[in-house]
């Protein structure tokens, strides 16, 4: 009991943040952060997903922008098109869901660079067809999606006097989105794609079946996007290409990486605060620059992440 | 479609296609001199072509070419000196990001020393809008400079490759680099040969190809997934069979364009690797798998 409270303390603490951030702005009269920090949050769900394929089961996706514009697109076709509303956001989920399933059962084949290359190629498809597809809108996008009704009054909107309960509804997913990975991590699945990332063979041979849990958390990092690209379309009322290009897979590997791979708090904390940093423009013209200088440095002088270089500097006094 | 249009697209097709085999021979000199597939193997064309593109108000375009050649040989000497030469056994995983990481600052590079826009080198002979007639068909003389550097640029390095002691100890190198070392080969040195010639072979790529294709900052990551096509369709490690790759994805690709939409072009021979990596991974023209497979250890 008291273990699984502990376990618990740091999402409450987050959630406890969470509020507190609101607080503050709002109290501050400089609520519009919290627009940017919707987004963010949206974002932050993508690189939650693919920090559990990546970083726990050892699967590069150089693609996954691909399933973000899968289920924004989607959600975008239904809901302009006149389709029951309620539809969009399950619809959109549903179709990323059986895309990656038919992607992943023969893509998950494929190990290092081939896999890498592989997903770069899914992205590139995609990303294609969005350009080359009037459905899509082209280059344009589609624009005037409307607001998402939930229950309640609630909806994903971008509206200014929806805000405040969109960031509240953001961060509510992305905390679920945190506290499901985190359990799974822990739980036997969560070890069994440990094992498949030191080694497929050995984890087959101790009974692991390997292709079902990479299929799994493939599928499940691709719904984690598809969902986020669904609900950032209805929060924007409006999607377009860029967010199907290679440069957002790109970044979401980088936030992965810059929060160490396999670290789902390092994760959030480095995608919540870089993708925020991108939406304000604080980086300008470098926005791009900065996510591939990000991976590069990361990758060649701290693997383990930004926040293990502080772990490590602060164990050894 | 009639003979002549048939003929047509055969050409274009040709031509796109070698530039794909050049990246694909790219991606096969490192790859088997590091076991690193270099990500960022697409920008090294559209440097080449944008350097020479800025030299050529100054220099006689053979100057400018040769300029900018040279100044990407040089780079990608630096980039395998300054990024790769010092980590110690690093894990794939890690290599893949740093290199597409690496694409990613390059193409940053490209967008903010040039500009968002198109450039074009100048046609080698002539212009647009001179053509010869083969066989019925209306070819730009830039298609056959295409054809005749890249060929050029194949000869040459399986010449090297075969006949020179540097190409014999890179060989020796990429079969087994401990053996290699014992037998007193400096392999570090030749993987940073490795890179040049890749960046180099790259860079003449890209110029051979602007006047047709264009440059543009961002052209490098299709050139690059298109560019292991050819290298994974003729078995990666197999200079050769890169090239008869390299054509027969550019053929599907220019034929694909009489049936589909244009903007569908790279669809086509995106789909045609991922069926490829899936149905025979081995390659299509290969025996013996070398190094690890797609599918694990080889």
């Amino acid at each position: 009991m008291t273990n699984a409270r502990a376990r618990n303390l740091p999402l409450l603490l987050l959630a406890a943040l969470i509020v507190s951030i609101q607080v503050v702005l709002s109290a501050m009269k400089a609520d519009f952060y919290l627009t940017q920090l919707t987004m963010s949050a949206w974002y932050t769900l993508v690189a939650l997903g693919l920090c559990l394929l990546m970083g726990y089961a050892g699967q590069v996706s150089m693609g996954h922008a691909g399933f973000f514009a899968i289920g924004g697109y989607t959600a975008a076709v239904i809901s302009t098109a006149g389709a029951a509303p309620w539809l969009s956001i399950p619809t959109a989920v549903l179709v990323t869901a059986a895309v990656s399933l038919l992607v992943g059962i023969p893509v998950l084949r494929l190990k290092g660079h081939y896999l890498a290359m592989a997903t770069l190629a899914f992205g590139f498809i995609v990303s294609r067809i969005i350009l080359g597809t009037t459905l899509f809108g082209q280059a344009d996008g589609i624009s005037d999606i409307p607001a998402y009704k939930l229950f309640a009054g609630l909806a994903i909107s971008g509206r200014r006097t929806f805000r405040i309960q969109n960031f509240y509804i953001a961060w509510g997913v992305v905390l679920a989105g945190l506290g499901l990975a985190l359990n799974l991590v822990r739980s036997r699945t969560g070890r069994a794609l440990r094992a498949i990332h030191g080694d497929e063979e050995a984890a087959a041979s101790v009974g692991i079946d390997v292709a079902r849990h990479k299929l799994a958390v493939f599928v499940l990092s691709a719904v984690y996007a598809g969902l986020a690209g669904a609900c950032l379309a209805h929060f924007n009322a409006g999607i377009g290409p860029s967010e199907g290009g290679i440069m957002k897979s790109v970044r979401y590997v980088a936030l992965v990486a810059a929060g160490g791979m396999a670290n789902l708090w390092g994760t959030l904390a480095a995608s919540a605060i870089l993708t925020f940093l991108s939406l304000r423009g604080a980086f300008g013209l470098f926005d791009d620059a900065v996510f591939g200088g990000i991976l590069v440095a990361i990758m060649l002088f701290a693997p383990e992440g930004v926040f293990s270089v502080l772990q490590r500097k602060r164990k050894t006094p | 479609m009639g003979a002549a249009q048939l003929l047509q697209y055969l050409f274009s097709g040709v031509a796109t296609g070698s530039i794909y085999a050049i990246v694909g021979i790219g991606f096969n000199i490192i790859y088997s001199s590091t076991g690193i597939i270099n990500f960022a193997q697409g920008e090294f064309l559209m440097l080449g072509g944008m350097i020479a593109v800025s030299l050529q108000g100054f220099l006689p375009l053979p100057l400018a070419i040769a300029a900018a050649v040279a100044l990407t040989g040089l780079l990608g000497i630096a980039v395998q000196l300054v990024f790769l030469s010092w980590l110690k056994k690093p894990g794939i995983l890690r290599m893949i990001i740093i290199t597409i990481g690496l694409s990613i600052l390059i193409r940053e590079v490209g967008l903010h020393v040039w500009d968002e826009k198109v450039h074009a080198l100048a046609y080698w002979t002539g212009d647009e809008t001179t053509s010869l007639a083969v066989l019925g068909a209306r070819v730009s003389p830039q298609v056959l400079w295409v054809l005749g550097i890249s060929a050029l640029m194949v000869i040459g390095l399986t010449l090297f490759f075969r006949f020179t002691l540097t190409g014999k100890a890179m060989r020796a190198c990429a079969s087994n680099s401990t053996a290699a070392r014992l037998c007193g080969i400096r392999a570090s040195s030749l993987v940073t040969l490795s890179f040049f010639i890749a960046s180099a072979m790259g860079a003449l790529a890209g110029c051979v190809v602007s006047p047709i294709t264009q440059t543009q900052y961002d052209m490098g990551t299709s050139l690059a997934v298109k560019g292991f096509t050819c290298a994974v369709l003729g078995g990666l490690g197999n200079v050769s069979a890169a090239v008869g790759a390299g054509i027969l994805i550019g053929v599907l690709e220019s034929a694909s364009i009489s049936v589909l939409p244009l903007a569908y072009k790279d669809v086509v021979a995106l789909t045609i690797m991922l069926a490829i990596l899936l149905l025979r991974p081995q390659g299509l023209f290969a025996g013996v798998g070398r190094r690890a497979g797609p599918l694990g250890r080889g």
